[in-house]
């Protein structure tokens, strides 16, 4: 796969947006899940009717690969303004792949407090399980081989673009 | 030599100084204690990462405060954590140093926590674990003799960093009794890594090592001359435990020429920040109205300790 067989990120994000009107609690607190998971619930909290706090959470001390890789380089600082006890919460992320990164989430979110409802919005689920964790709302699905990564970049004057890598981190074709 | 607290790729394996610590790590270190601030002051205050771990406190040498924000990093990295004060334990029966570090390995340590009166102990407890293929257990040098106290350096570092940004246009003074305090020995290491263009002690001839210039610092024995214009004034403790023979003339003519009070602060810039490793000797090192005024950041201090330690200890765990 080439990064032209992408989906085009924008009309992806509308499409998951559109998916989420209505279906999402017009109280529902947006968590995305650093870094290409901030910028998407930044994006929705705009895009949906409602009024959406929005929270962000760095899950590099919950997650499951710590033994064998270590601490992340430069973890994010987890900020949620409100309270998750009691708070019915829609979890942001990019790309839905193994479900690990979700499974963290999950976990650390349960250490603020016991959330009312959580829900998964996604605006790729890619397949891959390897963890019993489904999306609630899916802008997109797509099958990609398990060598390569599907990244989400930010351009300086905020428009979203996928882009495919090989899963060691360089820059595919 | 390769330097001994890093292993074959470079990764910090042992937190033994900072002298010749690469400053990516430094860096590494203070940005991985950022967000650990924050989970202190979550409901619950702990994260998994050091879950089933065995952190020994191995203290041969008595300091309540640093066991403790130790053994609080630890229990906050859900590590379980077992406090040694061994000067009143084994070493009284006769037990060597590595004897003891064998025995705890034997109990399947993790990582051993090394407060010791003699300089170069931690070194040696590490040498004797890679030697014997125990590469896996690491340690943290909690204070050696004069030589170093690295995890103070680096929240020194990491509070500097904190109200300052930059240190690159910085300039620190450290005071007082800089002979004997290996407080200041950490730091001034460190913030040589760092590229602080400035750095001072400031003290009594009599305290303050032969030839400290060679660390890169500019000597003050006059302390108005050395406040004139410093961001970061760090004040150290007057090691009274430690004064053999008469170094000074008493502890009030200390304070009269070197002493921070409110008028000599007035030197030093106006937004500068007031820094002590505690525990304070009030009216000894520093006046009550200077510890407890607004350019004081001794409290923060103690709470950036407890993060830069979990940020120490999680990612020596993790390599």
């Amino acid at each position: 796969m080439t990064s032209a067989a992408l989906p085009d990120a924008e009309a992806t994000l509308e499409r998951l947006a559109e998916k989420m009107r209505g279906a999402v609690a017009h109280d529902a607190c947006l968590i995305g899940i650093y870094s290409g998971g901030a910028w998407l619930a930044d994006r929705l909290a705009l895009m949906l009717n409602g009024e959406h706090p929005v929270g962000y959470i760095d899950v590099s001390f919950y997650r499951d690969d710590y033994a064998q890789k270590g601490l992340r380089e430069k973890p994010a600082t987890t900020a949620l303004p409100f309270a998750v006890a009691g708070s019915r919460i829609v979890l942001v992320d990019d790309v839905l792949y193994t479900g690990r990164s979700v499974r963290a989430a999950i976990n650390e979110l349960f250490d603020y407090g016991r959330p009312e409802s959580i829900e998964l919005a996604v605006l790729i689920d890619r397949g891959g399980r390897e963890l019993p964790i489904e999306a609630t709302y899916v802008g997109a699905r797509l099958a990609v081989a398990h060598d390569l990564s599907i990244v989400l970049q930010r351009h300086s004057e905020g428009r979203l673009e996928l882009s495919v890598e090989a899963a060691g981190g360089a820059k595919g074709a | 030599m390769r330097n001994p607290q890093l292993n074959a790729t470079g990764s910090l394996q042992h937190l033994l100084t900072l002298e010749d610590l690469p400053a990516d790590i430094v860096e590494r270190i203070l940005d991985t204690a950022v967000p650990f601030v924050s989970i202190a002051e979550r409901d619950v205050k702990k994260v998994p990462l050091l879950r089933g771990k065995t952190v020994f406190n191995l203290f041969f040498e008595n300091s309540t405060r640093t066991r403790t924000t130790f053994e609080i990093a630890a229990k906050r990295l859900s590590a379980d954590v077992i406090n040694l004060n061994i000067g009143v334990s084994s070493t009284t029966k006769g037990e060597t140093l590595l004897d003891t570090v064998d025995n705890l390995a034997a109990m399947n340590a993790d990582m051993f926590i090394v407060r010791h009166g003699q300089s170069g102990a931690p070194h040696l407890i590490a040498q004797h674990l890679s030697a014997t293929d125990r590469r896996h257990i690491h340690v943290i040098n909690a204070g050696d003799g004069r030589h170093g106290h690295p995890t103070q350096g680096l929240l020194d570092l990491f509070t500097i960093r904190h109200y300052k940004q930059d240190f690159r246009r910085l300039t620190v003074a450290i005071v007082g009794d800089v002979l004997h305090s290996r407080v200041a020995r950490s730091l001034i290491h460190g913030l040589t890594t760092l590229g602080t263009p400035e750095v001072r002690v400031i003290g009594p001839q009599t305290l303050l090592p032969t030839a400290v210039e060679s660390l890169g610092v500019h000597v003050y024995n006059d302390m108005r001359a050395g406040l004139a214009g410093c961001d970061v004034v760090v004040m150290l403790r007057l090691q009274n435990e430690r004064m053999k023979g008469s170094l000074l003339p008493s502890a009030g003519e200390f304070f009269k020429h070197y002493g921070l009070t409110v008028e000599k602060l007035q030197l030093a810039k106006s937004d500068a920040i007031v820094m002590h490793p505690g525990p304070m000797n009030r009216g000894v090192e520093i006046d009550s109205a200077v510890a407890d005024g607004k350019h004081s950041v001794i409290l923060p201090q103690v709470t950036f300790g407890i993060a830069v330690r979990m940020a120490v200890m999680s990612i020596l765990a993790g390599n």
